[in-house]
């Protein structure tokens, strides 16, 4: 991949660019030996040779993507085909907040204070595919919400990809800045939309300032032969308050690296996960809490689900500061196994510095409960059906915290899907 | 309907029962009485098909049929229903979606479509208002936080829905206060007709003052000692489980 002559050499981060680009050649792809990366390679994803530049718009039809929206709200979205913009499927504003292109905003003057006060000032520098999706930023969801605004319809930022033309890597990046008192609720996907080999690289930064809301839902949910390594990197400020749900369902291979850096006094980070997989597919849930100041919390809750000879992976470090006095951090990572060829690696790292914090992890892998698949079996439902409801109950306990309940639903449902369970809505 | 003949089973390795046998025919209450540890709840277990306990000779027959082959949820399909001595907690999956979801399972097993949802609802309430449920309890997790009584009443309203041909209860009356005794009473006995039985399993008679049984059987280290009428139960009741440890023994 000859990275250097596609890079735009007129762009205003030209030099962050050029930058990353020798961070990345530096660095190169993590492999095993990297301890971050001992239980996932990408060895096998990287023998493709990937095409970087998306080719022209190919037609999407709504009635085509409509299924992997939340159509049956109002929203806001942000949608790209194959990297690039597509104006018939979104619905952006500038009004009260803006709700458009990263490309947009790296090229207009007006976003230019924004873009130097934030873009590229959390993301890891030493993080090599951080580093290759800065050298490549062109495009993706541009968010930006004032003091004191409240969103007042949920975002969604939609990436399809539909390249007939071989591997693709896509490298979507995103912004997200909610100031003093704002709140925001946004939607996430990643989704091909015929089976091809894609490897989604994406990089999402999100600042939250004082006392701000900002709730992140991630569905990943594609084709089998679709990969995805997300990055995101969350920095807040006193008393703001900032959840992540990430809902892994489908996927050939799937990275989170989710890193939370509290930067004030009294901040709630949340981080949830449903992970339900099968097959041979990989899962690896990456998680970082910087407790650098004092009285805040995090809150970490973790749900595997694993079948036939899938693997997953989670790793939940969380740093305490020295000055991080009264931190409470709270870590849960439970899962179940279906198959003795499935396979979990789950490891807490905890690093404490203060000496007043209340710290608990805890780690869970185990099977069914006896007695409580024969009292399903007792009422008539088969085995696999009541094995099914029973982890179903297992996962659904997660989506308690869900704000958005079309999307609520939806989790629900596709859990249920993905289990065999025929649960349709309450009565 | 159910025919036991010389039943024996252990659970790891240890003989619980020890040669049982009982016929019950439809219309027909049957009692089952005895002593702590006797294995009442055994064989409740057994009947339901509970993997944890092995059979290691005799045989039951529902209707005819041989049942030692036929797992938990394939007696179910049958009309097997027992009434659980301890419901199972299960977080996450609500009242309503477990019903739902074991209806449409049994009338998969018997080649029906599914029961259209507003015949479901209309069924879920009309069997809710017999055992005095609010509606609030249905969209609650299964048993998750109930009192005893709410257990109890929960599984004779998953009985009343599933319509069992033979229902098993174990141990009903325990945990339950008088008022929800009089409730699980009053709808067994509206479930009950012609062509469906009911064997109650109880350490007090309290119960059978309210389920009026047709036969009462006297279980006792793993062998039914005495059968009776509904008055063997006052006998009992009068006289306490000594006697018929002396009367055995």
């Amino acid at each position: 991949m000859a990275f250097e002559e596609q890079l735009d050499l007129s762009s205003p981060i030209h030099e962050i660019r050029t930058n990353s680009l020798k961070q990345f050649e530096a660095l190169g792809f993590p492999t095993k030996k990297d301890e971050a990366w001992k239980y996932t390679s990408l060895a096998k994803l990287l023998k493709n040779d990937y095409s970087i530049f998306p080719k022209k718009e190919t037609t999407t039809e709504l009635k085509d993507v409509k299924k992997y929206f939340l159509y049956d709200i109002d929203t806001y979205k942000v949608v790209f085909i194959d990297g690039i913009y597509s104006p018939f499927l979104s619905d952006t504003t500038h009004d009260g907040i803006d709700v458009c292109l990263l490309s947009a905003a790296l090229t207009k003057d007006k976003y230019k204070a924004t873009i130097e006060t934030y873009f590229n000032t959390i993301a890891k520098k030493d993080d090599s595919l951080t580093a290759l999706n800065t050298a490549f930023t062109k495009e993706g969801a541009y968010i930006y919400i004032p003091k004191s605004v409240v969103a007042e319809k949920p975002i969604q930022i939609l990436h399809f990809s539909t390249s007939e033309q071989g591997p693709m890597l896509l490298q979507p990046r995103n912004l997200i800045v909610a100031e003093e008192n704002a709140q925001v609720q946004i939607f996430e996907r990643h989704q091909s939309l015929v089976p091809h080999q894609v490897l989604t690289n994406a990089v999402t930064e999100i600042f939250a300032a004082e006392n701000a809301i900002v709730d992140y839902y991630k569905v990943q949910n594609d084709l089998d032969e679709a990969s995805l390594i997300d990055n995101t990197y969350v920095a807040q400020k006193g008393k703001s308050h900032v959840s992540v749900h990430t809902f892994s369902f489908g996927g050939q291979l799937i990275r989170n690296n989710l890193n939370f850096y509290q930067k004030g006094e009294y901040i709630d980070s949340t981080m949830k996960g449903i992970t339900i997989i099968g097959d041979r597919q990989h899962v690896d849930h990456y998680t970082l809490v910087d407790h650098a100041q004092p009285n805040c919390e995090s809150h970490q809750d973790y749900k595997g689900i694993y079948a036939d000879k899938s693997v997953g992976v989670f790793n939940g470090k969380i740093y305490v500061n020295q000055i991080a006095q009264k931190t409470n951090a709270f870590q849960k990572n439970n899962n179940i196994l279906l198959d003795n060829t499935a396979t979990i690696n789950t490891k807490p790292q905890l690093e404490i510095f203060a000496d007043d914090v209340k710290c608990s992890h805890g780690c869970t892998i185990g099977q069914l409960d006896e007695d409580a698949l024969f009292y399903l079996r007792s009422r008539g439902i088969p085995k696999r059906e009541a094995k099914g409801l029973l982890t179903y109950a297992f996962a659904n306990n997660v989506l308690e915290s869900v704000k958005i309940p079309a999307l609520k639903l939806r989790i629900n449902k596709l859990i249920a899907d993905k289990l065999g369970v025929s649960i349709g809505h309450d009565l | 309907m159910l025919t036991v003949k010389d039943l024996h089973a252990s659970v790891e390795g240890k003989e619980i029962l020890k040669g049982i046998n009982l016929q019950v025919n439809p219309g027909e209450v049957h009692a089952i009485m005895g002593p702590n540890g006797s294995g009442k709840s055994t064989l409740a277990a057994v009947i339901a098909g509970n993997e944890d306990y092995e059979v290691s000779s005799g045989e039951i027959t529902l209707n005819g049929e041989e049942l030692s082959e036929a797992d938990a949820e394939e007696r179910a399909h049958k009309g097997i229903f027992l009434s659980f001595q301890y419901p199972i907690e299960i977080p996450g999956v609500t009242v309503t979606n477990f019903i739902k979801t074991a209806i449409n399972a049994n009338r998969k097993a018997q080649g029906l479509e599914d029961m259209p949802a507003k015949d479901m609802l209309k069924n879920i309430r009309e069997k809710a208002a017999l055992l005095e449920i609010d509606s609030k309890f249905l969209s609650r997790s299964l048993n998750e936080g109930f009192s005893g009584g709410e257990k109890k009443r929960n599984e004779i309203f998953q009985m009343a829905m599933l319509e069992p041909k033979l229902a098993i209860l174990d141990e009903t009356d325990s945990g339950l206060d008088i008022d929800a005794l009089k409730i699980v009473a009053h709808g067994v006995n509206k479930l009950k007709s012609k062509d469906n039985a009911v064997v109650v399993i109880t350490h007090y008679q309290r119960l059978l003052d309210y389920i009026v049984p047709d036969f009462v059987h006297v279980l006792y280290n793993g062998k039914i000692v005495k059968s009776g009428t509904k008055e063997l139960a006052h006998e009992l009741e009068a006289k306490g489980y000594d006697w018929i440890k002396q009367l055995v023994d």
